[in-house]
């Protein structure tokens, strides 16, 4: 980015180099929540549903993990993909896909246990009704993920909102280099090492205006759902 | 899924693909140190090397430790770094095949306006550093093995103090980048080492200036090596020694030359001094 600029007239003048890294930003964030929420949602209604011996610990873990540090999934991740890592070979270390599966690892138990509580309090509420048109625990599952979606959304947003703030996993796995792997949050660390604190500040406050937006987004076509299916 | 929302998600999709489908071929990874990158000498000698090669060079800024530990690793193709003596172990242990010097600029003792150590304008950096530890004044220290870490550690060495005992008292050790250091001492109202070219980009100076400058033992060496292709087989060797050969190039060296903050040069080349 240039020099000597604030962040409203690099946004403001389309600077190509800005443009670059909020784009990366929201392909990486957007990647990663699609993909824990192919995961997530399936795992979560499925804990919901099913009974099995060790599921409160299962549920517990699942719990926690939202709490996991971010930098501690950079670090596994990165020993991982190092070319001295098991998935070396891969080469996927400072690439933004390497971004994408860290992120992925971040979102995925928040959407699996957000997810698992929404679904079972459906549950308890349609027990009766579910049971009484004898289906099995797949037909369960989408009947009360489709009746969820809306609620659901919520939980998507949730891993949204973490996946597109963290800094600590996506440095270390991506690297930040200039033009590839550099996203707002890692160009918000640099810009402030850079001693440069109001582009860091403007920076921040755009990646926030884009997560407003994406949730009025959000909830616009929420609204504008539950309407529709009355 | 409602035909509005898969519309949304095949956008979406559209959108993400060329950012992440990068092409890796004809890029190589440089692993260098804070210092070159905070400073905008990357950004200013990359687009030039580019322009004449085609070869894209991905930086990837951490201390001189940390990446040399990364070229360890295979995770690099080239490492440019500034502490000879760790480079030179790095080769010894065979993970690089030849150290090429590349520039060099200076440290310099970095420290409030109002001068508590009563320092500033002094040539002498070790008695700089014996007067911080008498008056007990405080130090904020990369800690972080970085080059300026090591260059440091080597000055309270010379100047006979163990800083280690002083940890948590005025000697203050953030294990962080050059940039988050002088954030930390501008915080903090304490004295740091930082390499001249870092300082002079630094945008947040606030009430620090330059304290000591001149001394020999301030200075500040720079090398390249190409990670050894034996020990990581899929390192880009070709396309890391084109970016070596073009550093220690009349063209290379000029570029580096030419780069100036404000009038002042930042890195001096010095690839013809085969002591450097």
């Amino acid at each position: 980015m240039a020099e000597n600029a604030s962040a409203l007239q690099l946004l403001l003048t389309g600077d190509p180099a800005l443009l670059a890294i909020v784009r990366l930003s929201l392909a990486v964030s957007l990647s990663a929540v699609a993909c824990a929420a192919l995961l997530g949602i399936p795992l979560g209604a499925l804990l919901a549903l099913t009974r099995f011996p060790g599921r409160g610990a299962v549920i517990v873990t699942v719990n926690a993990m939202m709490g996991l540090p971010p930098v501690m999934v950079g670090l596994a991740l990165y020993l991982a993909l190092s070319r001295s890592g098991p998935l070396g070979s891969w080469g996927l270390l400072f690439t933004p896909l390497a971004m994408v599966a860290a992120q992925t690892v971040l979102v995925l138990p928040i959407i699996a246990a957000l997810t698992r509580q929404t679904i079972e309090d459906l549950w308890l509420e349609y027990r009766d009704e579910l049971a009484a048109m004898n289906v099995g625990v797949m037909g369960r599952i989408g009947t009360l993920v489709w009746d969820a979606r809306f609620s659901l959304v919520t939980a998507v947003l949730a891993g949204f909102g973490r996946a597109a703030a963290e800094v600590g996993a996506v440095i270390i796995v991506g690297g930040n280099i200039d033009g590839f792997t550099r996203v707002m949050t890692t160009a918000i660390a640099l810009e402030t090492s850079k001693g440069s604190l109001p582009l860091a500040v403007g920076l921040g406050v755009i990646l926030l205006a884009i997560i407003i937006i994406i949730n009025t987004v959000a909830w616009t076509v929420r609204r504008a759902g539950e309407r529709m299916s009355g | 899924m409602t035909s509005i929302t898969r519309r949304l998600f095949v956008a979406v999709l559209a959108l993400l693909m060329p950012g992440l489908a990068d092409a890796q071929d004809n890029t190589i990874v440089v692993a260098s140190t804070t210092s070159t990158e905070d400073s905008g000498l990357f950004r200013h000698i990359l687009p030039l090397f580019r322009a004449k090669t085609g070869i894209e060079v991905k930086v990837v800024a951490q201390g001189t430790g940390q990446a040399l530990d990364t070229a360890r690793r295979g995770d690099a193709d080239v490492v440019f770094v500034h502490a000879k003596s760790a480079e030179e172990a790095f080769l010894a242990q065979g993970f690089g095949v030849k150290r090429y010097p590349v520039m060099y600029n200076d440290f310099v003792l970095v420290g409030p306006k109002k001068d508590p150590a009563g320092v500033a304008g002094t040539k002498d950096i070790v008695a700089a550093l014996k007067a911080l530890h008498d008056k007990q004044i405080s130090f904020v220290s990369r800690g972080d093995r970085s080059g300026t870490h090591l260059a440091e550690l080597a000055l309270w060495k010379a100047a006979g103090i163990d800083p280690a005992a002083n940890t948590g008292a005025w000697y203050k050790s953030i294990g962080q980048g050059m940039g988050a250091a002088l954030n930390t001492a501008v915080a903090l109202d304490a004295y740091v080492l930082s390499d001249r070219g870092t300082w002079l980009a630094f945008g947040n100076k606030s009430d620090l200036d330059i304290a000591v400058q001149g001394d020999k033992r301030l200075f500040n060496q720079y090398g390249v090596m190409l990670v050894n292709p034996q020990k990581h087989p899929h390192v880009k060797a070709a396309a890391g020694q084109q970016f070596i050969d073009w550093l220690v190039s009349p063209e290379g060296q000029r570029a580096i030359a030419d780069y100036r903050i404000n009038g002042s040069q930042l890195f001096y080349p010095n690839a013809q001094d085969p002591s450097a």
